[in-house]
């Protein structure tokens, strides 16, 4: 089976010498949701709009459904569709005839009756006749994605499609995301948020400093990386641990009245029985305890700092 | 060739287009108005006929020029330029069509409005004075050319400008003397002899010349050399478009 996308060996240089992209290789599968995770700068823009015809490569090849960007880059780019992180509206038209526009310019005969389906599943039916300008800036990003969809896509990439937004909206975003990934449509999109990658995604790719990290299925992203903390409240405050628990890898905290250890759950030790009588050899009584399930934001983090470092 | 994408950026931009016409409209009737007044009214008690035409009869096909070339340029120019400004070019970037297309919808539009425009400034001037065409077919003929060669190079500059002054400098630096220098309200042959030469210099007689020739069979250079010289901008014109598209000059980074 063809993928969805399938990137090799992207590279891009912008002319002021910056590499935004490093030799990036990645497929998508078909209906999948992959959620682009980087801090600022990493390079999740770029890659985007180099799919989409935006921006020129320096190095490397995309296909679209087996569909070179450049080569058939009619036959690729129909099947795309884009909304781009920053608002870019038209001011004076309607919604209804800026949503119609995008449908034209991406070759297809005009279609009322889905464009109709489009405004009125991203809640914008009433607006319809507005001009664009006197909308708020979330209706906007609306129209963004209705003209995204407008082509009727069988890619979609959203841009940071939640920077701005309210609850309201995020949540009949994410419905819609889920509702056209039902229907076949791949969804690539890009976020800060990891919450919102855990939420939504089906697979996560980590981008750093043009570099793609890691790409992989959430659940076993999860899994793999999935560390636990362990909090000890301690009955009496520490100054200082003592030394003969300078085997573990210990952390006071609050003063010391904590003390944290971190475990691995596949580990085939956790450690943790250890730990707790060598706590009591030492004289050290705990109060209560707390794990906490390592959050993909933990992982993350920890990826792009050692990236850095 | 992507049809429905042609027509729908044509569209559209006829639809801004439409949504500015009044002023688009009254403007240009009412500085031709006002030409009529001072030229005609003014210049023309005392000039009265250049080679035989009415004075007032003899300034309408640089009139027509005149508004012709300053809003073909004006309306190709802002019609691209606006998009990239506001970024709303993302979209007829990442669409399936290609740079011809583009070309095609925008200038399109552009040399539409301006013909219109020109018609408009043809029957106002029928107002004042009685206008013969000698040859109707070669009076549309320049007037598209004009129309489609200008709102290319209108086209040209809304790429390359990258801020509003950009944007106005050639219109009103360059196109308009041009024409006021290029024969639109005399004919060289009232020049001295060292100003004739320089003229002769100057592209826009060339277009005027034979613009003039298509309604009086009266010009100052011959109309082949007319016709040529309208068909060498297009072509300069195309060459430049063609290398903005190669090299997505201004457009792709
Ligand atoms: N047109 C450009 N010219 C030069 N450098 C650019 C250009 N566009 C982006 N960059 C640089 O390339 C790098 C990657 O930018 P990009 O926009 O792809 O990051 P991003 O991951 O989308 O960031 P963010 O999360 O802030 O949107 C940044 O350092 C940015 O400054
Ligand atoms: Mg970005």
């Amino acid at each position: 089976m063809t993928n969805a996308l399938s990137i090799k060996n992207l590279s891009k240089t912008y002319d002021t010498g910056l590499t935004a992209l490093d030799a990036v290789d990645l497929d998508i599968r078909r209906g999948e949701i992959l959620a682009l995770l980087g801090p600022n700068g990493a390079g999740k823009t770029t890659l985007i709009s180099i799919v989409c015809g935006l921006v020129k490569p320096s190095t490397g090849t995309v296909t679209v459904e087996g569909n070179d960007i450049v080569q058939n880059f009619r036959q690729a780019r129909q099947l795309i569709g884009l909304v781009p992180q920053e608002l870019h509206t038209e001011t004076f038209e309607t919604v209804w005839a800026t949503v119609s526009y995008s449908r034209g310019l991406f070759g297809k005969k005009p279609a009322p009756a889905l464009v109709e389906q489009i405004l009125r599943d991203l809640s914008l039916y009433d607006k319809k006749d507005s001009q664009i300008m006197a909308l708020s800036g979330g209706m906007k990003r609306r129209v963004m994605i209705a003209k995204a969809l407008a082509h009727e896509p069988r890619i979609l990439f959203l841009d940071e499609p939640t920077a701005g937004v309210d609850v309201e909206l995020r949540k009949d975003m994410w419905r819609l995301v889920k509702r056209l990934r039902d229907t076949g449509v791949t969804i690539i999109l890009t976020t800060h948020y990891i919450e919102e990658a855990e939420e939504i995604a089906d697979r996560v790719g980590v981008i750093n400093k043009g570099r793609l990290l890691l790409v992989e299925d959430k659940a076993e992203l999860m899994r793999k990386l999935g560390q636990k903390q362990l909090t000890l409240e301690l009955q009496q405050p520490l100054e200082a641990l003592p030394g003969d628990l300078s085997g573990y890898a210990l952390e006071l905290a609050d003063g010391g009245e904590r003390i944290t250890y971190h475990y691995d759950t596949q580990a085939k030790r956790t450690g943790i029985a250890s730990l707790l009588s060598a706590l009591a050899g030492a004289g050290i009584t705990v109060k209560d305890l707390d794990t906490e399930q390592r959050s993909l934001e933990d992982i993350f983090v920890s990826l792009v700092v050692e990236e850095n470092q | 060739m992507n049809f429905e994408a042609v027509k729908s950026i044509y569209l559209f931009e006829m639809a801004r287009m439409k949504r500015t016409l009044l002023q688009s409209v009254i403007s240009p009737v009412l500085s031709t108005s006002l030409y009529f007044i001072v030229f005609g009214a003014a210049i023309g008690s005392r000039i009265e006929t250049v080679e035989g035409i009415e004075y007032g009869a003899f300034i309408v096909p640089g009139l027509m020029m005149l508004t012709l070339l300053q809003n073909s340029i004006s309306n190709a120019s802002f019609g691209i330029y606006f998009p990239k400004f506001v970024g709303t070019i993302y979209e007829v970037l990442s669409a399936p069509i290609s740079f011809l297309e583009i070309v095609l919808g925008y200038v399109g539009a552009a040399a539409t409005k301006s013909l219109i425009l020109g018609l408009i400034i043809l029957a106002t001037a029928h107002l004042f004075v009685p206008i013969e065409i000698r040859h109707p077919v070669w009076m549309l003929f320049f007037l598209v050319m004009t129309a489609v060669t200008f709102s290319l190079f209108g086209f040209i500059i809304g790429i390359w400008a990258d801020n509003f002054e950009k944007l106005q400098l050639i219109p009103l630096l360059i196109i308009t003397p041009l024409v006021f220098l290029g024969g639109a309200f005399y004919s060289i042959d009232m020049l001295p002899e060292f100003w004739q030469k320089v003229t002769l210099a100057n592209p826009v007689l060339y277009l005027i010349s034979g613009f003039r020739w298509s309604f009086y069979e009266t010009a100052d250079v011959s109309i082949e050399i007319s016709i040529a010289m309208i068909l060498a901008f297009l072509a300069l014109c195309l060459t430049i478009v063609w290398w903005i598209f190669k090299t997505g000059y201004r457009l792709k980074t």
